[in-house]
C-alpha cells in the first residue's frame, strides 16, 4: 500500500448532500459527528467543499432538480472517491418510489459503493458504511466484511 | 456605491443540511435583495397520498419531514379521525402528547446546536447534541426507533408504555433537564452568542403578522400564538401557556426555543405522571367521506392538514401546509440590510425545514 493510500484511510473527509430526503438520515449523519458516536475518532471530518472530500454521503431518493446538483458534486470530487447511499430511499426510492418527482435511488444518477438501508439509517450503520467505503476506496477490491 | 455581486447561497452549503438556494445581491458586504429558489426536495407526497389507501398514508406523511415526523403523523391521523368520527381513547391522547413533545424537544435541541455551529461555536454545538442523544435514547426505548418513530395510527397509538418505561423516561428527562440547566447560561449570556444574535434579523410584531409568520418566529416577536392553546389531544387537560419574547431578533428566537425545551420537559413529565389507564386504540370503521382541516403545532409552528375523502379507501385530496413555508417570506424581509456574515445565522433562525416546505 502506498503511503498516500494509508493516509487517506486514516482521515477520510466526507461531504454530505441531501437529494430529497426527509431529513431523518441527515440528522443521523450529524449525530455521527457529535460526541456520542464521534466519527472524528476515525479521522473523519465533515467538509462543505466537494474538492476536499473523499466520501460522498447521499440521502434521499434523488429528485429531478437535485440530480443535477448531485452529479456536479460527484464530478467535482477528486479521485479516488466513494459514494455511500444512506437510508432506504437513497438505496431504492423507498416510500417515495411512487412519487412523480423522484428518480428512485442514488444509483440512477451516480455509481454507488455502499448501500446503507434503514429508515432512518442508524448512526452505527452509517459509521460502518463509511468505513467500508474507505476500505473499498483504498484497496480497490470488493468489500470484505469482518476482518 | 459599492460593487454589486450576486452570490448563490446553497443549494449545497455546510450550514444547511438541506438544499435551498438564496440568490443574494450584495453591495460590498451588505445584502440588497434576496431571491429564494425552491424545489430541490419536492417529491410529490401530496399526489402519492392520493394513490395509497388512507391507513397507509400515515407512513408516507411521517416521512414528509424526519425531524417533526410525529407531528405530521398526528395531524394526518386527527384529520382522518374527524372524517370517520372516531374518538381516540384518553390514554392514547396522553401518549400522543408524550411522543410529540419528545420530538419537539429533540428538534429544538438540534436547532440550538445548529445555531451554535452556524457562528462557529463548535463546542456548544457538541454539548447540546450530547444532551440531545439522551432524548433520542428515550425515543428509541419507548417507540423502537430513533428518528421516525411511527407511533400514531388512525384511532390512537400503536404502542403502550410499561411502568418501567415511564420510570426510565422520567429519569432521562430529569438528567436532561439538569444538563440543560448547566448549559443554559452559555446559550443565554455568552459574549459570542449575544454578539452574533442580539439585534440581528429583527422582525417586529406587525411585520410578523403581516407576513403570516408562525411558531417560535411569531412568538419571538411578541405575539402569543400557539396552537397547543386550542387543546387538541391532551393539551386541554394538561394546561398550556405559550412562551413569548418581544425583541424579535435571532437572540429572542433562540431564547423562545431554549425556554420551550424546559416547557416541553414539563409537559412530558406531567403527561407521564397523569397517564390514564385504558385502551390505546379505537378501531376505525368505514372509509373517510367529506372534508376536514386540522391544525397542530409542529416544532416550527402551525402545521395544517386538509383531507378530502369520497367514501372510497383512497383520498380525493391531501394538502399539507407546513410552518417553514409560512416563515420563508419573513426571511426575505430580515436579510436585506444585514451583513453577509450574518446570513447563516439569520437563515437558521427561522429553523428552516425544506423537506417540509416542498414535500
Amino acid at each position: 500500500m502506498k503511503l498516500i493510500d494509508k493516509a487517506r484511510m486514516k482521515s477520510p473527509w466526507v461531504l454530505h448532500y441531501n437529494s430529497g430526503s426527509c431529513n431523518g438520515c441527515d440528522i443521523e449523519i450529524f449525530s455521527c459527528l457529535t460526541p456520542m458516536y464521534d466519527l472524528e475518532r476515525f479521522g473523519i471530518v465533515n467538509v462543505g467543499n466537494p474538492k476536499h472530500a473523499d466520501v460522498l454521503l447521499v440521502t434521499g431518493p434523488v429528485t429531478h432538480r437535485g440530480a443535477r446538483v448531485l452529479r456536479n458534486l460527484y464530478e467535482q470530487m477528486p479521485s479516488p472517491k466513494a459514494v455511500v447511499a444512506v437510508g432506504t430511499c437513497a438505496c431504492s426510492g423507498g416510500v417515495f418510489s411512487e412519487c412523480y418527482n423522484c428518480l428512485g435511488g442514488v444509483d440512477k444518477v451516480i455509481p454507488v459503493d455502499v448501500y446503507i438501508p434503514g429508515c432512518a439509517a442508524k448512526p452505527e450503520a452509517i459509521i460502518e458504511g463509511v468505513l467500508m467505503a474507505v476500505e473499498r476506496m483504498s484497496e480497490h477490491t470488493p468489500l470484505r466484511r469482518g476482518k | 456605491m459599492g460593487v454589486k455581486t450576486i452570490l448563490p447561497f446553497g443549494p449545497q452549503h455546510p450550514v444547511l443540511p438541506e438544499p435551498i438556494q438564496l440568490r443574494i445581491t450584495l453591495e460590498d458586504e451588505n445584502i440588497g435583495q434576496v431571491l429564494p429558489a425552491l424545489g430541490y426536495v419536492h417529491r410529490g407526497i401530496e399526489k402519492a397520498g392520493e394513490k395509497n389507501d388512507y391507513p397507509l398514508n400515515v407512513y408516507l406523511v411521517e416521512r414528509v419531514c424526519g425531524i417533526c415526523s410525529a407531528t405530521h403523523g398526528l395531524a394526518y391521523c386527527m384529520a382522518v379521525e374527524k372524517l370517520l368520527a372516531v374518538e381516540p381513547p384518553l390514554r392514547a391522547n396522553y401518549l400522543r402528547v408524550v411522543w410529540t413533545e419528545l420530538h419537539r424537544l429533540h428538534s429544538h435541541l438540534l436547532w440550538l446546536g445548529l445555531l451554535a455551529d452556524a457562528f462557529g461555536f463548535e463546542s456548544l454545538f457538541m454539548q447540546i447534541w450530547r444532551i440531545r442523544e439522551m432524548v433520542m435514547d428515550a425515543l428509541e426505548k419507548t417507540a423502537g426507533n430513533r428518528v421516525i418513530i411511527s407511533v400514531n395510527t388512525i384511532g390512537g397509538v400503536r404502542r403502550d408504555l410499561t411502568e418501567e418505561q415511564i420510570e426510565e423516561t422520567l429519569r432521562t428527562l430529569a438528567e436532561c433537564e439538569k444538563q440543560l440547566n448547566a448549559i443554559l447560561p452559555v446559550i443565554l449570556e455568552d459574549y459570542t452568542v449575544r454578539k452574533r444574535t442580539v439585534g440581528k434579523g429583527v422582525l417586529t410584531a406587525d411585520q410578523a403578522l403581516r407576513l403570516g409568520a408562525v411558531g417560535p418566529v411569531l412568538r419571538a416577536s411578541g405575539v402569543a400564538q400557539d396552537l397547543r392553546m386550542t387543546g387538541y389531544a391532551a393539551y386541554g387537560e394538561l394546561g398550556f401557556e405559550p412562551i413569548v419574547e418581544t425583541a424579535g431578533d435571532c437572540y429572542a428566537r433562540a431564547v423562545v426555543r431554549a425556554r420551550e425545551c424546559f416547557q416541553t420537559i414539563d409537559l412530558v413529565r406531567r403527561a407521564l405522571q397523569n397517564l390514564p389507564e385504558g385502551d390505546i386504540l379505537t378501531k376505525p370503521r368505514g372509509n373517510p367521506n367529506g372534508r376536514a382541516i386540522v391544525r397542530v403545532e409542529a416544532p416550527r409552528g402551525e402545521l395544517l392538514y386538509f383531507v378530502a375523502g369520497n367514501g372510497t379507501k383512497n383520498l380525493e385530496r391531501m394538502r399539507v401546509r407546513t410552518p417553514t413555508l409560512a416563515n420563508v417570506p419573513t426571511l426575505l424581509e430580515m436579510l436585506p440590510g444585514a451583513e453577509f456574515a450574518d446570513v447563516p445565522v439569520i437563515t437558521l433562525s427561522i429553523d428552516p425545514c425544506i423537506s417540509c416546505t416542498e414535500r
